[in-house]
């Protein structure tokens, strides 16, 4: 990576080494902390190391001037992705035995590394891709899409696709609910606070009655 | 920012990105690992989206406007697994997926 960004095509700037600076403290952040998401032993501390690389993934969509994602990103993943697969991991708590991987987890491991080093970089060096030049004056500012014209889009060209993502997200809201539903004969009863102490004092005064017995009976 | 960063560079990160997720995936043992690794397969297909939209068309809203469909479809598909995760606990007991074999031939 150091050779692409040694790679300069335009001149050079404090500003720019500023930015590769941030940039490279992010891919090292998010690679770090996926790395890690999928090695560490700990459930919990792979989903918390996975909220890690979803903030700076957040990062670098700021640093990629797309705030709006930026925001989304934190509110869904950070806000409610990761809370829920939290819950997920503190309901389904078992013994995990031995083993983190599974079995053949090195035909896994060579599939990523062949997919990486095989397919995906040398496409991605070796591809031209046509950046546009830059039109008119040469320090002028670009014109990016901002929020509004998002929300425009929406109500516009892609009013059929926001239609369906609300639909996806109602189905999946009913079918959540559907697939982890429980029966109530067959859920098992928890005893709320006063019924427990009830029972507790139950407990006690038959253990009192019987040492109260074996006294007497001496 | 676009000249400071080339195009290749976030692309190379969203690739080594996907490649993690991707091994994450194929090869936890824990069915919430395993949905870990999708989540980060798909932000790494969110960062490419956005990648290109930066850099190739920053007029047009198509990049933001699909990375946001696909943070959509990562919300709907994590509550629908982790339902899922739920029900095959309370079934099986366990979260292992070499454990949940029934559908073996």
């Amino acid at each position: 990576m150091a050779l692409i960004l040694l790679r300069r095509p335009y001149g050079w700037e404090p500003m720019d080494l500023l930015i590769q600076i941030i940039f490279g403290l992010l891919a090292a952040l998010i690679i770090g902390a996926a790395m890690m998401v999928v090695t560490v032993r700990n459930v919990i501390h792979a989903a918390l190391w996975l909220i890690a690389s979803f903030f700076a993934v957040a990062a670098l969509y700021l640093t990629l001037e797309a705030e709006f994602i930026a925001i989304v990103q934190v509110l869904v993943y950070v806000g409610a992705i990761s809370i829920l697969i939290l819950f997920a991991i503190m309901l389904t708590r078992s013994s995990e035995g031995e083993r983190l991987l599974t079995k053949h987890w090195w035909a896994a491991a060579l599939i990523s590394l062949g997919l990486f080093g095989a397919v995906l970089l040398p496409t991605l060096i070796g591809h031209t891709w046509n950046i546009p030049l830059p039109t008119g004056p040469v320090d002028a500012p670009e014109t990016l899409s901002g929020v509004e014209d998002i929300g425009r889009g929406f109500v516009n060209e892609f009013v059929i696709h926001f239609e369906v993502a609300g639909i996806l997200l109602t189905v999946a809201l009913i079918g959540a609910i559907v697939i982890a539903f429980e029966e109530r004969s067959r859920r098992r009863h928890v005893l709320t606070l006063s019924e427990e102490h009830i029972l507790r004092q139950r407990q006690q005064a038959t253990a009192e009655r019987v040492s109260a017995v074996a006294d007497a009976a001496d | 920012m676009t000249r400071a960063i080339p195009l290749e560079a976030v692309l190379v990160v969203a690739a080594a990105l996907f490649c993690i997720g991707l091994f994450g995936a194929l090869s936890r043992r824990n069915l919430v690992g395993v949905l870990m690794g999708i989540e980060l397969m798909l932000n790494s297909v969110n960062i490419n989206l956005v990648a290109f939209w930066r850099y190739l068309e920053p007029r047009f809203i198509t990049g933001p406007t699909f990375a946001i469909f696909i943070i959509t479809v990562a919300a709907a598909e994590a509550a629908v697994g982790l339902a899922m995760i739920i029900a095959i606990y309370r079934t099986w007991n366990t979260v292992n997926i070499d454990n949940v074999d029934s559908l073996k031939g």
